[in-house]
Order: C-alpha cells, then sequence, then structure tokens
C-alpha cells in the first residue's frame, strides 16, 4: 500500500522535473522581465494642456520652439472679421535641460511682457509592482511687465513691474484616451494692475484631454481664483480645444476668454466673459527639435 | 523501502534540474537596433535590455523586449512610437520564438553561420519566418547576432500619409546578444 502511494509520488516528481526541463522559454524570459514599475508616459501631447501647463516637460536636449495666438474678441463682429483683425502673441524656446527639468523665456505682446520658467518633475506615473497613481511637476516663473504705464505720471519700480507664479500640477493618466489635472497656483504681484486688486492671488486650475483618436485629442482648462471681495473686472479663465499631432508638431487650436498666455495674464487678468461671448479664437504651435547629438547611429557598425 | 525513497526521489529531481540547467544558455541585456532610412530622414533606435534565452540540447531560442525600452535620440519620436505605431500599451513585447539551425559545436570556440526559423511576434501579429545569423561560441559566452529586414505591412503597423517624418516601409533590424550560461 505505502509503497505504490510512493510510486504515485515518485512518478509525480519525475513528470514535473520533466516538465521543468521542457518550460516554455518564452515564459521562463517572462518571469526573468523587470516588471517593477513601468513609467506612464505622454500624459498630455504637449508641455500645455492650453494655457496652463501640463505635468509633461520638454525631454532632455530638446527644445521646443512655441508661437502662440490669441485673436480678438468673436463678439466684435465683421466689421473686425470675428476677431481676426487682432493678435495677441506670444514667442517661446523652452528647453529641457534633463529628461525632468525643463526652463523658458517667452515673450508677449501683451503689456510687452518677458516670461523666465522652470518647471521639474518630481513624480512619475508608473503601472506595474511598484504603483504611482500619479505624475506631479513644480512650475515656477517670473514676468516682466517693460509696457510704458497709461496712467500719466506713474512710475514702477523694477520689483512693482514683477509677477511670480508657482504651481503645483498633479496628473493622472486614467486610461489611454483620458488624463486629468489640477493645478493649484500662486500668483503674486507686488503692485498689482488695477489698484483694488490684490498682490497675492490664489487659484486652482483643473483640465483635461480626451483622446479622440491617436493623433486628435479634445482638451478644457478652467482655473477658479479666489479674489475675495476685491473689485475688479476678472473673470475665471475658461478654455476648450482640440490638439493635433503631426510628428513632430503639436498645434493646439482653441476657444478662451483669456488674451494673454503666462499665468500672469490667463490667471490674473482675464477681462473676457463667456457669457457676454468674449471668446477669442487662438492657436499653439509647438515644434520640438532634438539637439542630441548622433552618435548612436553611427556606433551600430556591427 | 521507506527510507531510500527519498534519496531516489532527490536524485531524480536534482538530475532532471542540472540538465536543464547546464544547457540553458541566456540575457537580459542584449542589443536590438532597427534602422529606418528614407531620402528624407534617418531614424534609429535601440533596446539594450532585449532578452534572449537559447537551449543548446534541442537549439530552441527564444527572445523577448519591451516595446517602451526602445530609445530614440528624439524623444519625440520614441513617444510617437509607443503611441502612434507600436501601441505599446496594448502590445507591450515583442518575441520571437525558435529553433537555431544546423547545431554548432557549442563546446568548439568559433563562428558559425545558423538561421533560426520561427515565429515573429510584434505589435500582436506573427510572422513565419528564417532568420540568418551567426553563433559565435567563446570561453563561457554564446554570442547571437543577426540582421533581418520587418515590413511594417506584415504586422499591421500603420503610418499616415500626413506626418512630416518620414518613415521607411520596411525597417532594417539588427541584434546582437551575448548569452552567458542561465541560472536561475
Amino acid at each position: 500500500m505505502a509503497a505504490s502511494k510512493y510510486l504515485g509520488l515518485a512518478a509525480g516528481v519525475l513528470f514535473s522535473a520533466a516538465a521543468l526541463a521542457q518550460t516554455d522559454l518564452l515564459d521562463e524570459l517572462e518571469q526573468q522581465a523587470d516588471t517593477a514599475a513601468t513609467p506612464v508616459v505622454a500624459t498630455f501631447k504637449s508641455t500645455r494642456i492650453i494655457n496652463g501647463h501640463s505635468v509633461e516637460t520638454v525631454q532632455r536636449h530638446h527644445l521646443d520652439f512655441r508661437i502662440s495666438h490669441r485673436f480678438g474678441r468673436l463678439n466684435s463682429g465683421a466689421y473686425e472679421l470675428f476677431g481676426l483683425d487682432q493678435a495677441s502673441l506670444r514667442l517661446g524656446f523652452e528647453y529641457g535641460l534633463s529628461d525632468k527639468l525643463m526652463i523658458g523665456v517667452g515673450r508677449s505682446n501683451e503689456q510687452k511682457a518677458y516670461d523666465f520658467l522652470a518647471k521639474y518633475r518630481v513624480l512619475t506615473q508608473t503601472t506595474g509592482a511598484r504603483q504611482v497613481p500619479v505624475s506631479v511637476a513644480l512650475f515656477g516663473s517670473a514676468v516682466i511687465r517693460t509696457q510704458r504705464s497709461f496712467i500719466p505720471g506713474e512710475e514702477r519700480t523694477f520689483s512693482e513691474k514683477l509677477t511670480y507664479c508657482g504651481q503645483v500640477l498633479v496628473a493622472r493618466k486614467f486610461s489611454e484616451r483620458l488624463s486629468l489635472q489640477v493645478t493649484p497656483t500662486y500668483l503674486y504681484r507686488q503692485r498689482p494692475e488695477l489698484a483694488t486688486d490684490v498682490p497675492a492671488l490664489w487659484a486652482v486650475g483643473a483640465g483635461g484631454r480626451m483622446k479622440l483618436s491617436k493623433r486628435v485629442s479634445v482638451n478644457a482648462e478652467y482655473f477658479w481664483t479666489a479674489r475675495g471681495s476685491a473689485q475688479v473686472p476678472y473673470y475665471n479663465a475658461l478654455a476648450v480645444g482640440v490638439d493635433i499631432e503631426t510628428g513632430g508638431h503639436v498645434f493646439q487650436l482653441h476657444f478662451t476668454n483669456s488674451r494673454g498666455m503666462v499665468e500672469k495674464h490667463f490667471i490674473g487678468e482675464t477681462t473676457g466673459s463667456w457669457g457676454k461671448g468674449d471668446v477669442h479664437y487662438g492657436f499653439n504651435i509647438s515644434r520640438v527639435f532634438s539637439l542630441e547629438k548622433k552618435t548612436k547611429r553611427a556606433s551600430a557598425s556591427w | 523501502m521507506k527510507s531510500y525513497l527519498p534519496g531516489l526521489l532527490a536524485l531524480v529531481f536534482l538530475t532532471g534540474a542540472a540538465t536543464a540547467q547546464s544547457t540553458l544558455y541566456a540575457t537580459n541585456s542584449g542589443e536590438t537596433r532597427f534602422f529606418s532610412e528614407t531620402p528624407a530622414e534617418n531614424i534609429s533606435a535601440v533596446n539594450a535590455k532585449s532578452q534572449a534565452i537559447l537551449n543548446t540540447a534541442t537549439g530552441e531560442l527564444a527572445v523577448r523586449m519591451n516595446m517602451r525600452d526602445f530609445t530614440f535620440p528624439n524623444k519625440l519620436m520614441q513617444e510617437h512610437f509607443n503611441e502612434n505605431y507600436m501601441e505599446s500599451d496594448k502590445y507591450p513585447t515583442a518575441t520571437f520564438r525558435g529553433k537555431v539551425e544546423p547545431a554548432p559545436h557549442y563546446t568548439q570556440k568559433g563562428t558559425y553561420a545558423v538561421t533560426a526559423k520561427g515565429t515573429f511576434t510584434v505589435h500582436g501579429q506573427s510572422q513565419e519566418r528564417t532568420l540568418s545569423g551567426q553563433l559565435i561560441v567563446t570561453d563561457g559566452t554564446i554570442e547571437l547576432q543577426t540582421n533581418f529586414d520587418v515590413a511594417l505591412a506584415d504586422h499591421k503597423i500603420e503610418v499616415p500619409k500626413i506626418v512630416f517624418v518620414k518613415i521607411a516601409q520596411v525597417i532594417n533590424v539588427k541584434a546582437r546578444y551575448v548569452l552567458k550560461p542561465y541560472k536561475k
């Protein structure tokens, strides 16, 4: 009795040993594969959702040349060709110092403003054994208004022309198609454009994108500002648009109630109201150049 | 009866494991490169984390790599490669499963011309391929090299006509895997 039991056991062990030797080699590789954490990439197509920054940064040794336009208001009528006769423009050069850190400089004709920015990706969403639920980036910028004041006799010191912005960008790519972001924002103007405005302004942005196809997505973005009782003619910024990607370019076409394209302007000084039809058609064109030395190709001689 | 059975079992088990081990050679850091050459633009990428395993007793060979491990000099291209062309979320790996022929003298150093006949899978589409290359036996390592072409259409990889970046319809692939005795 006992012997037959052992015999069965022995057969079982033999069989499993044979099975071990026969293990499919591909399965063997799969078990050996490093599956600790796979970073989630392309949460957004561009470094901007529309006006505001996304968690994406320009990659190491890549240069992003950005041309952004906001036309006049749609409700300005046929005489102004529904806003197309006017244009607010920003030109920007943005560069990736590393895969996580980017810097940039831009110039807007709105208030003849120069902006200097830096963005650092502190956390990247991952899948796999070690999961990180969100990507997080920190953004900081300084904007200087160089346009002379319209108010006769008004003189501003250098620091009174400056606006600082700090943001924490928290985004999650929920699926291949859907990405959402929340953006707590702090804006500081030592001397706001209007005497009735507050120097320190808190705001929270929310934005997202929904991919319609591999190359086209619908984007939306809203910034709520905590102005309290300040008597100012400003509105919260709302923008909706589409991203179209064509190889090296990303075209962003949108409607927004903001004329400006830097945080000082669209978060702090949006004068248009969607309810009144003060809507601007606009676009961003982003062209990314790789400045990485092309040595890798030459080294593949074998 | 009882006294020698466990010993016998252990012996059977160990022998089985030992034979299985001694014939396997593998790597987790093989290099796979590909080249897309058109008059307008040359694109290349490298995957330095390719896995390969060879059973020298049977000639069976398996290769596996994550599409996301391909690195491009241009990161935007890398993103497009994963997002738009390879759909790496849906089809995360490329694999080959086949058999090396003719069997070289694994105990004798030298360079052998061999072919590997089997199934090549990328973008979820499998093709029966016979890849030719070299097998180089050195002290303690077996090196595999191959150079072959992949037609995008064979694997249903779609490249739209309007893209600014020109991509070849046939991609040249080169691989070099230095295999070492495999330990679990």
